[in-house]
């Protein structure tokens, strides 16, 4: 399967849903070319709704909507799904726990050129500390349609993290999303990389350079970071004794933080954080600004090195 | 004046309306804070809403079919609460947990916990937009109900309640009917020193909505102006109902601190009897 954006994925999973269900509504705030739910629209004109630039809004009509008895996916960026709505998403939505699906695009740095403007960076944080509140952060094509689709058949809010640049296929057809479970790419027994979204394909190559360089590294991909698969993480202590988690997320706050809470209180290990590094990203294209903060298969290879050597030490 | 409430009905009315004040003075009193004035500034409202116009069922509270009403103002939460126990949703003894702990009534008000309690409202400016969403649910699988919002004259001072209402007349829902309680009062003083909204009417004629003034303690020019929504097509009706805030407890009548504050129980005493003359 040709690289393909999650963002691409999700429209074209979503059509597939609003097909298939017809209590599926979708929203947008004048975005809906780059969120894709432009395809929805096209088969489904009488339930899209464009909202305009109002992000607020947005929100809100998604609640009434599922109060009703409708299933509302709404999409802009994650920037201002998230940044912009918070209060909303909080009060309207997460309170009361309505049935809203908020799938934001273009999250992390790979949105690219637009900037540090567009560029959300601490999404994860911020709706994983939302009680009733799922988060999930889908690494391919596969992958976010399985989630599209559990999505839509769980009751309550769920927060999905999409990309705008195109991600490699790691997951074959049969794959199988389950909340709060990790899957497995490779095992090992030196260390684990704990990785989700665009940051799962580098750490399972990472994982191959480790080998060939005599470390034996697990790679767990963690789409459900809430909630957290607790007991692969304690598994992954418990059999390798370090790791390594790698999101293309601030360091504070999103997996690296939710991994670190579960082995802190339960079995801490040593633990090296990929991620950025509490600051803002900048104009660029995706892969050079991947590179340049540091969001790479070398980085996640030298903090492999790092953490083993910690264990050792 | 269109339509009329028949002489019963406006004595039902009257009754219900007094019940509703003495419960929100003696819950805010008993609970030691709340909003009283904006609460007592929006009863008569709430008593044509829930005994003259909306269809509600305490016995079928999650009807499908059933009129919605969000109270975007949600600090008026004892108001509503007094309201939906004297239309059977919950015992009147209950009202006075009010904002205790382990109690359903919650200082603002909680969806999950109270049948009829159609939208967890407090944080000013984002209940029209709910409303908004199940105007839009009932166009969408063409059912009959009509959705109601009650909004603070304060409240319009928040950015959101313009993206709402940009979007219900860009939907044309006209399902949808809307109240300003418009008193002019807010936490810091009149609204029109503090940050005016004004003027009322002319924005939502503005953004695209139906606009009715009334006066808000007129239980035949609510009803009217009610009446008068449902006969408008492609548009939501916004109807500013011009209110006294702390209506019906002279010393709280125009009073900005009392919009936050609770009576003594001497107080309470005294402002009981004055609603019961």
């Amino acid at each position: 399967m040709a690289d393909l954006a999650t963002r691409e994925a999700y429209g074209i999973a979503l059509k597939a849903l609003g097909d298939r269900n017809k209590d599926v509504v979708v929203l947008d705030a004048d975005l809906s070319k780059s969120t894709k739910t432009n395809v929805f629209a096209k088969a489904h004109a009488d339930r899209f709704f464009n909202v305009g630039i109002a992000e607020q809004n947005l929100m809100g009509v998604a609640a009434g909507l599922a109060a009703a008895g409708k299933i509302p996916f709404v999409s802009t960026f994650a920037m201002f799904a998230t940044g912009r709505a918070f209060e909303q998403i909080r009060n309207s939505i997460c309170y009361p726990r309505l049935n809203v699906k908020i799938a934001a695009t273009h999250a992390g740095l790979t949105v690219g050129e637009d900037g540090a403007s567009h560029q959300s960076i601490e999404d994860i944080a911020i709706m994983r500390v939302l009680p009733n509140m799922t988060v999930i952060v889908p690494a391919d094509a596969t992958e976010t349609k399985q989630v599209v689709d559990f999505a839509a058949g769980y009751d309550g809010p769920v927060y999905i993290r999409l990309g705008r640049a195109a991600v490699p296929d790691l997951f074959g057809e049969a794959y199988q999303f389950r909340l709060g479970k990790a899957i497995q790419l490779i095992d090992g027994s030196d260390v684990t990389i704990i990785a989700c979204g665009v940051m799962a394909a580098p750490a399972r190559h990472a994982a191959e350079k480790l080998a060939a360089q005599g470390v034996s590294a697990r790679v767990l991909n963690m789409a459900s970071i809430k909630p957290i698969d607790a007991a692969a993480i304690m598994d992954a202590a418990r059999d390798t004794g370090a790791l390594v988690t790698c999101e293309e997320h601030s360091i504070i706050g999103g997996l690296g933080s939710a991994v670190a809470e579960v082995l802190a209180e339960n079995m801490p290990v040593p633990l090296e954080r990929v991620g950025i590094m509490d600051t803002f990203g900048e104009s660029g294209t995706p892969g050079e600004l991947l590179k340049k903060y540091n969001l790479t298969e070398e980085a996640i290879v030298a903090a492999a090195k790092k953490v083993v050597g910690r264990k050792q030490a | 004046m269109g339509k009329k409430l028949s002489p019963d009905q406006l004595c039902q009315l009257a009754h219900r309306a007094k019940a509703i004040r003495c419960h929100i003075v003696s819950m805010v009193t008993e609970a030691k804070s709340g909003h009283p004035g904006g609460s007592l500034s929006a009863a008569d409202i709430l008593a044509v809403l829930y005994f003259a116009e909306m269809n509600v069922d305490p016995a079928k509270a999650k009807d499908a079919d059933r009129d919605r009403f969000v109270l975007s103002k949600g600090h008026a939460a004892p108001v509503l609460y007094a309201t939906l126990a004297e239309k059977g949703y919950l015992p009147v003894e209950e009202l006075l947990t009010l904002r205790k702990v382990n109690s359903r009534l919650q200082g603002h008000p909680e969806m999950k916990g109270i049948p009829g309690v159609d939208m967890s409202t407090g944080s000013l400016g984002q209940g029209l937009s709910a409303a908004n969403g199940m105007a839009l649910a009932g166009k969408l699988d063409a059912r009959k109900y009509r959705v109601y919002a009650l909004l603070g004259d304060g409240e319009l001072e928040e950015g959101q309640v313009w993206e709402a209402a940009m979007f219900a007349a860009h939907y044309k829902l006209d399902n949808l009917t809307a109240f300003v309680d418009f008193n002019g009062l807010q936490i810091d003083g009149p609204i029109a020193e503090v940050l005016s909204p004004l003027p009322i009417p002319e924005k939502w004629q503005a953004f695209g909505w139906h606009v009715l003034i009334v006066d808000g303690h007129d239980y035949n020019a609510i009803y009217d102006a009610i009446q008068q929504a449902k006969a408008i097509k492609d548009k939501p009706t916004i109807i500013v109902a011009k209110t006294i805030k702390g209506k019906g407890v002279c010393q709280m009548e125009n009073v900005a601190d009392w919009h936050g504050k609770a009576p003594t129980r001497e107080e309470c005493r005294q402002f009981l009897a004055d609603l019961e003359r």
